[in-house]
C-alpha cells in the first residue's frame, strides 16, 4: 500500500527488478571481508585484555616473538603517543581504543596483536604475549559510573555542557539540555500525567559477518586495505590519524559487507593489519571471532531514562520531562545527543525540558546502531503516552494525531519542519485492515511512533557511457541496503535507457570522490543525489553532440527515452547508443562527476502497530502480527524500502524481547554467542507488514527520505504497549524477556 | 588429532581400549563446536556413523531399537515411530534445527550429559535402555542410570551406546515433551518437561511417569506428582498438585539462560500441560494400537 500525493510516471523509479547484486550473492561469488587471499600473506591474531578496567604494567612479547612462524608482533608502543603530540581528544580515544597504551577500559580491549605463516602459529603467539595487569574497580552501569566516588575511567574527563564547569572529573562526558516554555505551567494545565522510569540494556548490531581486514604495506610508507565496511573513506581516515600518515598513503578498497547497521563506521582492525603488515614485510589479515565482535565492537547504549508526562481531557500533552543518561561505554560519545533531539520529536509539545548525560563505563565503547540513541527514549515516551492515552480513554492513534508534528511546526531540537508524512503514517494505520483485526485471549495490541533526521553529508558519484551505450555508475557508498540498485533506476530514469544496461559499482579511494559513510539513511538521498547530477551533465553533454552533429543550437535538442529529439523533428532521433558509438567524432569520451554536500535532508517517520500474545504462566511473548507504516519519501526501490523497514522492525522486536549484554561482576561478558545474545530467529516472527507511505521530500529530485533507520526507533515500545493491552503490565525494563514479564505478572497476581 | 571410522562395534570396541583418550561421536553437534571453542581436542575421533547397525531404526513385535548414532530426523520422520512415540519424536524434533537434526543423535544428546538435552526426559519417561558396549561385551542399561551430572555417564572410557531399545507403547497410553525456550528454536531449553501416563478402562490414570530437564544436574522424576496422578482423572486440584511437585523436585541454578525462581514456576507449568497432552493422546490409543 502507497499514499502517492502526485504519480509523476516514472519508467523505473519505483520498480522491482532484480538486484544487481543478487546473482554473486546466490552463488557464493561475492567477496566478503574476510575473503581475499594474497600470495605470501599472513594470519593476524588479537590479544584482548581479560579485564574489564586495568592498567597496563608490562607486556612481554619475547616469547611469542620467538614462536615457530611468528613475523611480527606490535604493541600500544608500536603506535604514535596521540596525546603526546597534542592531537583532538576524539582522535585520541580512536587510537586508544584500536590498541590500548597505559588502561585496559573493557573485557576485549585490545592489548597486542601477532602475525604468523598460520592461523594456528598466530592464535599460539596470542596466547603467548605475556601481559601484567594492575586490576582496577570498574563500573558497568550508569548508575554505577555516576555514583560518588566511582572508579574513575578517565582521571581527568571534566563534564561538558555544564556551566560553571566542575571542577572535579567524573565520568560524565557530558551533559545535554533542550528546554522550551514553563514545566510547572503545563503540568498544571493537564488532567492526566504519568511518570515512569525505564531501563534498557547494550544491545548489539548482529550482523552476521565479523569484521574483518587485509594490509599490504609497501616499503614505501604506502598501504593497500581490503576491508568490509560502511565507509571506506572514513576507515582511511581514522587508520592515518591512529598510524599517523597522510591519508593519501592509505588505499582502501570496500569489500562486500554483511551487514552493518551503523557498526562498520569505526575502525578496529585495519591500524593493527597495516602495522603488523609493515613490520613482517608481508600481507596480514586479520578476521574477528563472533566473541570478539560481542566483546570488543559495536553495541549501542544501555540507559536510564526518567519521562513524565501531561496530557489534557482532549489529549493535548501539556508538558514533558525527560531526564536519560546513556552508557558510552570506554570513551565518550554514546548517542545521548541524537536522543535528546529525537525524544519527543514527533510531537509538537509547548512546554518541555530533555535533559541528557552520557556516561562512560567499563564495556566496548559504542558506535551506531541504527538511528543511534532514538530507540530507547521512544521506548520510554511512547510507553507513557500510551499510559496517558489509557488514562484519559482516547484512541492510542487519535492521542498521536492530536499532537502530531506537522510541516510548520517548530521541531523540539529547534528547526521549523519543512513538509512531513508523520500524520500520514498514523493515518496509513488506521485505515489499515490489522488495526481492527479480531485479537484472541491473551492477545493485545500496541503502538508507537517513532523520528529520525536522515542525514545528508557529502557524497561523489562519476558515470560512464560505454562505447555501446550502456552506463557504468560509480559511487564510493558501500551498499549495505540496496544502494546499487537504487543508483541504478535513478540513472536508468534520468539518461532513459534501461535499467540493466546500468552497471552500478563502489570503487575504491583512489578511483572515485569523497563520500562520506554510508549511515544516516543518507546513500539514496545524498550519493543519489550526486549520481543524478552526473547524468544530467551527460545528458546535456549528449544534447551538445547532437547538436553538433545536426549543426543547430542546443536548446533544438531534447533528450527523451534515450535519445536525442530534435524539437521539431527535423532529425532522425539520435540514441544513447548512436551517439556512444560515435564519441571520438563528437568531443571523446562521454562521461561526468559530481560531487556535492547534501541538499535538503527530509526527516522520517514511522508509526507501527504490533500484535502479541503472552503465555501468562510461562512469560513468553509471541509477536502474533505487525504493521509498519514510514514515510519513504520516495521509495525508489520498494523491495529494499520495505526490507529496510522489516529488518528495523525485527531488530526491534529482538531489542524488546529478548537481546541483551549479559556481564558477570567481573565485567566479563558471559553470552558472547548467537546461542545467548538472543537475536530472533525467522521462525520468531510473523510477516511484517509494510505501507510506505510517499510524502515526496521537496529537496531531493526523486522526493526520497532516507529509509534505513526510523523502522527500529518504534518497536519496543509497539510490543511492551501490546504487552501491556494482552494482560495488564506496564513493562519498563528491556528485555521484556519471559522472565521478567512472569516475574510482572506474578506481582499483579500478589 | 586422529580420525578413524571402524565399520564394526568390535572394532570400534577396539580401538577404544586400545588409545586412551580416543572419544566417539555421532552427529559431531556437540564435540566439534565443543572443540572449536577451545575444549581440548582428544588424540583419536572414533566416527560411529559408518557402523550399519548404529544408524538404523527397526521395530519387531515388542520393541523399537534405534541404533545410537542415528540422525535424530530419522525419529521425526518414520511414521509409525512419531505416531507411537509423539512425545520422543517431538523432543527429537527440538534439536537445534533441521540441519543439525540431519546429524545429530540421541547417544549423542544422551553422552554429552547436558541437562538441557531434549530427547533425554523424553526417553525417561519412555523407560528407554541403553545396550552398551565395551571391551567384556554388552550390558543395559536405563538410560536414568546413563547421565551421573553434567558432562558426566556411567559409560567407562571404553564403552559406547551401541542403540537403544524402547518397548512398545502399551494401549491406551500416550507421551509429551515440552520445553520452555525464550526464542522458538535454535536455543537451549530453560526448562524441559517428559510426561508419560497409562489410562485405566474407566479413563482414570493407572500409571504416570514425569520427568524433568535442566532445572537440576541431571533429569529428574517427580514422583509426588506420579504418586498424586494415579488413580485420579487428572482434574484441576491434581494438576495444581502436580505442578507444586514438579517445581518442588527442581534444583536448578541461576544463570544466563533462567533465574531458580523462574525454572521452578514454569517446571510446574510445563509438566502439567505434558500430562494433559500425554492423556488426550492417550484417550486416543484407545486399545486399537
Ligand atoms: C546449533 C545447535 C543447536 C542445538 N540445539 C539443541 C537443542 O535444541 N536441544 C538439545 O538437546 N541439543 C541441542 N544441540 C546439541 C546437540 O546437537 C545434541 O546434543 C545432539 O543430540 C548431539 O548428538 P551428536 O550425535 O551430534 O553428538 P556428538 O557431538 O557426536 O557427541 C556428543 C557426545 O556424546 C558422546 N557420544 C556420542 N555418541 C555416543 C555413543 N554412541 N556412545 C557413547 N558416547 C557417545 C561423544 O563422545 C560426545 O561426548 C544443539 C547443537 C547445535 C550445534
Amino acid at each position: 500500500m502507497a499514499i502517492t500525493e502526485e504519480n509523476p510516471g516514472y519508467k523505473w523509479v519505483g520498480t522491482r527488478p532484480i538486484r544487481p547484486d543478487g546473482l554473486e550473492k546466490v552463488t557464493g561469488k561475492a567477496r566478503f571481508g574476510a575473503d581475499l587471499v594474497l600470495p605470501g600473506m599472513l594470519y593476524g591474531k588479537v590479544v584482548r585484555s581479560p579485564h574489564a578496567h586495568a592498567r597496563i604494567v608490562s607486556i612481554d612479547t619475547s616469547a611469542a616473538e620467538s614462536m615457530e612462524g611468528v613475523k611480527a608482533v606490535i604493541t600500544g608502543a608500536d603506535f604514535p603517543d596521540l596525546a603526546a603530540n597534542g592531537a583532538h581528544p576524539s582522535d585520541i580515544d580512536v587510537a586508544n581504543n584500536a590498541i590500548a597504551r597505559d588502561k585496559v577500559l573493557y573485557e576485549g580491549h585490545v592489548v597486542a596483536a601477532v602475525a604468523a605463516i598460520t592461523r594456528e602459529q598466530a592464535e599460539a603467539a596470542a596466547k603467548a604475549v605475556a601481559v601484567t595487569y594492575e586490576v582496577l574497580p570498574h563500573v558497568l552501569t550508569v548508575d554505577e559510573a555516576m555514583a560518588d566516588n566511582a572508579p574513575l575511567l578517565h582521571e581527568a574527563m571534566i563534564t561538558k555542557g555544564v556551566d560553571p564547569a566542575p571542577e572535579e572529573p567524573s565520568n560524565i562526558a557530558s551533559k545535554i539540555l533542550h528546554e522550551r516554555g514553563d514545566l510547572d505551567q503545563g503540568f498544571g494545565e493537564a488532567d492526566a500525567v504519568v511518570e515512569r522510569e525505564f531501563t534498557t540494556k547494550p544491545v548489539h548490531q548482529g550482523y552476521i559477518e565479523p569484521h574483518a581486514a587485509v594490509a599490504d604495506a609497501n616499503s614505501d610508507g604506502r598501504a593497500h586495505i581490503w576491508c568490509s565496511s560502511q565507509g571506506h573513506f572514513q576507515m582511511r581516515a581514522y587508520t592515518a590519524t591512529v598510524l599517523g600518515v597522510s591519508p593519501g598513503t592509505l588505499k582502501v578498497t570496500a569489500a562486500e559487507i554483511g551487514g552493518g547497521f551503523g557498526g562498520k563506521t569505526v575502525i578496529y582492525l585495519e591500524p593493527l593489519a597495516v602495522r603488523l603488515s609493515q613490520r613482517a614485510g608481508r600481507p596480514v589479515k586479520l578476521v574477528m571471532d563472533r566473541d570478539e565482535v560481542f566483546r570488543a565492537t559495536g553495541p549501542t547504549s544501555g540507559t536510564r531514562i526518567k519521562v513524565k508526562m501531561g496530557v489534557s481531557k482532549d489529549g493535548k500533552i501539556t508538558a514533558a520531562e525527560v531526564w536519560m543518561a546513556y552508557e558510552a561505554g570506554a570513551y565518550a560519545g554514546s548517542p545521548v545527543g541524537a536522543a535528546g533531539m529525537t525524544a519527543i520529536a514527533c510531537y509538537d509539545i509547548p512546554n518541555f525540558v530533555v535533559e541528557g548525560y552520557d556516561v562512560v563505563c567499563n564495556k566496548p565503547r559504542v558506535a551506531a546502531y541504527r538511528a543511534p540513541g532514538a530507540p530507547m527514549a521512544a521506548f520510554a515516551v511512547e510507553s507513557v503516552l500510551d499510559e496517558l492515552a489509557r488514562n484519559i480513554e482516547m484512541d492510542p492513534i487519535d492521542i498521536r494525531l492530536a499532537n502530531a508534528a506537522v510541516e510548520g511546526t517548530q521541531a523540539s531540537y529547534g528547526p521549523k519542519f519543512p513538509r512531513i508524512g508523520f500524520v500520514e503514517t498514523l493515518e496509513a494505520i488506521k485505515e489499515h485492515p490489522n488495526y481492527t483485526a479480531e485479537l484472541g485471549p491473551n492477545q493485545g495490541r500496541g503502538v508507537a511512533a517513532g523520528f529520525w533526521f536522515n542525514a545528508g553529508m557529502m557524497s561523489s558519484a562519476t558515470v560512464h557511457v560505454n562505447e555501446n551505450g550502456t552506463a557504468t555508475v560509480v559511487t564510493g557508498s558501500p551498499d549495505i541496503g540496496g544502494s546499487r540498485q537504487s543508483m541504478a533506476l535513478m540513472a536508468a530514469e534520468e539518461l532513459g535507457i534501461p535499467y540493466e544496461s546500468i552497471k552500478p559499482v563502489v570503487a575504491d579511494t583512489e578511483t572515485v570522490g569523497f563520500n562520506d559513510v554510508t549511515g544516516g539513511s543518507r546513500v539514496t538521498l545524498a550519493t543519489g543525489a550526486a549520481v543524478v547530477d552526473a547524468c544530467r551533465l551527460i545528458v546535456e553533454d549528449l544534447r551538445g553532440r547532437a547538436a553538433k552533429t545536426w549543426d543547430v543550437e542546443v536548446d533544438q535538442v531534447e533528450w527523451v527515452d534515450g535519445q536525442a529529439q530534435h524539437v521539431d523533428g527535423a532529425q532522425p532521433p539520435l540514441s544513447l547508443n548512436d551517439l556512444a558509438a560515435k564519441s571520438g567524432r563528437t568531443g571523446g569520451p562521454i562521461s561526468a562527476n559530481a560531487s556535492l554536500n547534501s541538499r535538503g535532508v527530509g526527516a522520517g517517520f514511522s508509526t507501527q502497530l504490533c500484535d502479541v500474545e503472552v503465555d501468562p504462566e510461562t512469560g513468553v511473548t509471541r509477536v502474533v502480527r505487525y504493521l509498519t507504516a514510514q514515510d519513504a519519501g520516495r521509495a525508489i526501490s520498494p523491495d529494499y524500502v520495505e526490507g529496510q523497514m522489516q529488518g528495523g522492525v525485527v531488530q526491534g522486536i529482538g531489542w524488546a524481547l529478548n537481546e541483551e549484554y549479559i556481564h558477570d561482576t567481573e565485567g566479563v561478558m558471559e553470552n558472547p554467542s548467537f546461542l545467548d545474545y538472543r537475536m530472533p530467529v525467522a521462525s520468531d516472527l510473523p510477516m511484517i507488514d509494510c505501507a510506505i507511505v510517499e510524502v515526496p521530500n521537496p529537496a531531493h529530485p526523486y522526493g526520497v527520505r532516507g529509509v534505513g533507520e526510523v523502522g527500529i526507533v518504534p518497536p519496543m515500545a509497539a510490543v511492551g504497549n501490546a504487552i501491556h493491552d494482552a494482560v495488564d503490565v506496564r513493562m519498563t525494563e528491556l528485555p521484556m524477556s519471559p522472565i521478567k514479564v512472569l516475574e510482572a505478572l506474578n506481582e499483579n497476581d500478589g | 588429532m586422529k580420525y578413524v571410522a571402524p565399520s564394526s562395534v568390535e572394532e570400534a570396541a577396539s580401538l577404544l581400549s586400545s588409545s586412551p583418550s580416543a572419544q566417539v561421536f555421532a552427529g559431531a553437534t556437540d564435540v566439534v563446536p565443543q572443540i572449536r571453542a577451545g575444549r581440548p581436542a582428544p588424540d583419536v575421533l572414533v566416527d560411529l556413523k559408518k557402523i550399519k547397525e548404529l544408524v538404523a531404526l527397526n521395530s519387531d513385535g515388542d520393541k523399537w531399537t534405534v541404533g545410537a548414532a542415528t540422525p535424530t530426523a530419522y525419529l521425526t520422520e518414520d511414521e509409525a515411530f512419531s505416531h507411537e512415540f509423539p512425545g520422543l519424536s517431538e523432543a527429537a524434533g527440538l534439536i537445534g534445527s533441521d540441519q543439525i537434526q540431519n546429524r545429530s543423535s540421541l547417544g549423542g544428546n544422551l553422552c554429552n550429559a547436558s541437562p538441557a538435552a531434549d530427547s533425554v526426559p523424553a526417553m525417561v519417561v519412555n523407560g528407554v535402555r541403553a545396550v552398551v558396549a565395551g571391551p567384556n561385551g554388552t550390558r543395559v542399561l536405563d538410560v536414568s542410570e546413563v547421565v551421573t551430572g553434567p558432562g558426566q555417564t556411567a559409560l567407562d572410557d571404553d564403552e559406547f551406546i551401541v542403540e537403544f531399545e524402547i518397548d512398545k507403547m502399551p494401549s491406551r497410553s500416550g507421551d509429551a515433551y515440552l520445553r520452555m525456550i525464550p526464542r522458538t528454536e535454535m536455543d537451549i531449553a530453560v526448562v524441559g518437561a517428559g510426561a508419560r501416563v497409562t489410562l485405566a478402562d474407566d479413563g482414570s490414570i493407572e500409571q504416570a511417569v514425569l520427568a524433568l530437564g535442566a532445572v537440576a544436574p541431571t533429569v529428574v522424576r517427580i514422583p509426588d506428582a506420579e504418586q498424586a496422578l494415579v488413580g485420579s482423572t487428572a482434574d484441576e486440584e491434581t494438576l495444581n498438585a502436580v505442578a507444586a511437585a514438579a517445581s518442588e523436585a527442581c534444583d536448578p541454578i541461576d544463570d544466563k539462560r533462567g533465574t531458580v525462581e523462574y525454572r521452578k514456576q514454569v517446571a510446574g507449568v510445563l509438566a502439567k500441560r505434558a500430562v494433559v497432552i500425554a492423556i488426550e493422546r492417550a484417550e486416543q490409543r484407545n486399545g486399537t494400537n
